[in-house]
């Protein structure tokens, strides 16, 4: 039974091809190997699942709970947790493979152009939707939050759609980035604007200058859909937040194409 | 259908030349900066041929890859594979490629990074007919960034035939390999030729043009500057290697006239020369022990250095 390699490269399969139909394999071999190779890596998966529910725990419960903020802060840490799942998940492995020459035998190979996007994208919001899920987990149980059951879905499915901008930026910082610079520019502007957003401490705790700056911050703009939801918004219209999170998708997008083109 | 059934089968049958080539590249040149990589490349690889295209680093191997593969954009002439603009989707379904890099997922085992690369094309080839090919099979569970050198090339090589392609670029095949790796990677360049797929090899190793190639193409500063079968070229500059043990110090042998080059091996040394009769009696009358004498052709080694010889002297000046 066994054939030789020559006996096989000897069958005759070059008669000309079809015209490329749609094909959904290669769509969830990519999701799968995405979501294999982030779990297989430590130093990834570890820090995102754990320090967003360990900050919640501080800050939210221990903390919040006697002053009535673990539910406005589940929202907030919430999109502090997307937020970096997104942005590490997509800058930091976009720039490895660009570097590592990964990028450029995908490019050589007939990948179906949204493939790698998917995959990327797959892992991303399945790992935001563990985080989350630890989250929610630890308010119901230890921070005593109560919401209907809508709320809880509507802030689920509000966090892990508003992860998504932040995952074209972190294409389009992977896309110039070096594999070692990478978290390094991440954390520095994903540190700063959680704070300066609210996410780790009530916005109205922040002095009003610093709110008011908060305006220009699309972690901001996250994390006041989410707080709306839950009815904690300070109450801007929802059209704002929506509008700043898809001009930001729109400016990464078409820093991250300009990127690949070079 | 059948006539592409028949032009696999042409290998050999001198039927390879009248039909176009399955990659061209037609008076190309590319320029890095004010650096030129090309100036003027020609090539074309027929259909069932292994081309091995050989030159010094730098001479602009990868370069001429590079651009057959749609990676880069000439700035003069025309780059074509399957008579085809080679960024379409066609022709990088139908072609695989070894490149220089070591780009893979460090995490996925290589039965996963195997099965990935097979879904990208509409008929790749058997997982099984890979893992023979390349030699895979203790492998299979092992995670990519626990591969040794070698294994990671034949990985590679694993890659290029995952969409059983018609044309195969390998780019460097044995760089970093050890001699028995290489020899298992030679076999399988072999197998793949053997059944008619049409093969462009790069390489700076004279041994690997001489083991693998029908013909070869030696481009030296991004021009051709020799074509022909192994032996055409080696023929193509007389010259003769005497080989011998002698107490002789290098700078005297140099200064014999009509020596080319000088070199030790372990305990023999090399001596290249035009005139083999004149060096040999003078030979003996410097060292009357001499010992272990052997004369032969040059070689395609030296073919190759004589070649590319400004090169070498500009080297030899830095």
């Amino acid at each position: 039974m066994s054939q030789s390699a020559a006996d096989v490269l000897a069958r005759s399969e070059l008669e000309p091809l079809e015209r490329p139909r749609f094909r959904a394999v290669p769509y969830l071999l990519e999701m799968q190997a995405e979501l294999l190779q982030t779990w297989r890596q430590p130093s990834f998966s570890i820090p995102t699942l754990l320090f967003p529910a360990m900050f919640y725990f501080f800050f939210g419960i221990v903390f919040g709970q006697s002053n009535g903020y673990s539910s406005y802060l589940l929202a907030t840490y919430g999109a502090f947790g997307v937020i970096g799942t997104a942005l590490f998940g997509f800058g930091v492995s976009v720039a490895v493979a660009r570097e590592s020459g990964e990028m450029l035998l995908k490019r050589v190979a007939p990948v179906p152009p949204g493939a790698f996007l998917a995959g990327k994208m797959t892992s991303s919001l399945v790992f935001s939707g563990l985080v989350l899920a630890e989250l929610f987990g630890l308010a119901a149980i230890f921070g005593g939050v109560r919401f209907e059951r809508g709320e809880w879905i509507g802030l689920a499915a509000a966090l892990l759609l508003g992860s998504l901008p932040f995952a074209a930026l972190g294409l389009a910082i992977g896309t110039y980035a070096s594999g070692n610079g990478a978290p390094a520019i991440i954390n520095l502007i994903y540190l700063p604007t959680a704070f300066l957003s609210g996410l780790w401490i009530p916005i109205q705790v922040l002095p009003e200058f610093l709110q008011k700056l908060a305006v220009v911050l699309p972690p901001y703009h996250l994390s006041q859909l989410a707080l709306g939801v839950v009815g904690r918004s300070v109450g801007q219209p929802v059209a704002l937040h929506v509008g700043v999170l898809l001009a930001m998708t729109a400016v990464c997008l078409l820093v991250a194409a300009r990127g690949f083109r070079r | 259908m059948s006539s592409q059934a028949l032009d696999i089968s042409g290998r050999g049958l001198g039927g390879a030349s009248a039909r176009p080539p399955v990659a061209q590249l037609v008076d190309v040149s590319k320029h890095y900066g004010s650096v030129r990589a090309l100036d003027g490349l020609s090539l074309d690889v027929h259909r069932g041929e292994v081309l091995a295209l050989l030159g010094p680093n730098g001479a602009g191997k990868t370069t001429a890859i590079s651009l057959l593969l749609g990676l880069l954009r000439p700035d003069g002439g025309a780059a074509t594979v399957f008579g085809l603009d080679p960024r379409s989707i066609e022709v990088r379904t139908r072609l695989g490629a070894m490149l220089q890099v070591s780009g893979l997922a460090p995490t996925l085992t290589v039965r996963e990074t195997l099965q990935l690369y097979r879904s990208y094309y509409p008929r790749p080839a058997s997982l099984r007919f890979l893992v023979e090919l390349a030699d895979l099979g203790e492998l299979l569970d092992r995670r990519t960034d626990a591969l040794s050198g070698g294994q990671l090339q034949r990985l590679m090589l694993g890659l290029a035939m995952a969409g059983d392609p018609e044309l195969v670029f390998l780019d460097e095949p044995s760089a970093g390999m050890d001699l028995e790796s290489r020899r298992r990677l030679w076999q399988s360049v072999r197998d793949v030729a053997s059944a008619g797929r049409s093969v462009l090899l790069t390489t700076h190793h004279l041994e690997e043009a001489d083991a693998l190639a029908d013909r070869v193409a030696v481009i030296h500063r991004g021009t051709l500057i020799a074509e022909g079968t192994p032996t055409e070229i080696e023929a193509s500059v007389s010259g003769r290697r005497i080989s011998c043990v002698t107490s002789i110090d290098l700078a005297r042998l140099r200064a014999i006239g009509g020596v080319n080059r000088v070199e030790r091996r372990g305990a023999a040394t090399e001596i290249f020369t035009a005139r083999a009769e004149d060096v040999l009696r003078q030979l003996f009358d410097l060292d009357p022990g001499l010992s272990a004498l052997e004369v032969g052709g040059a070689g395609l080694e030296q073919a190759f250095l004589a070649l590319t010889r400004d090169d070498q002297d500009q080297e030899r000046a830095a």
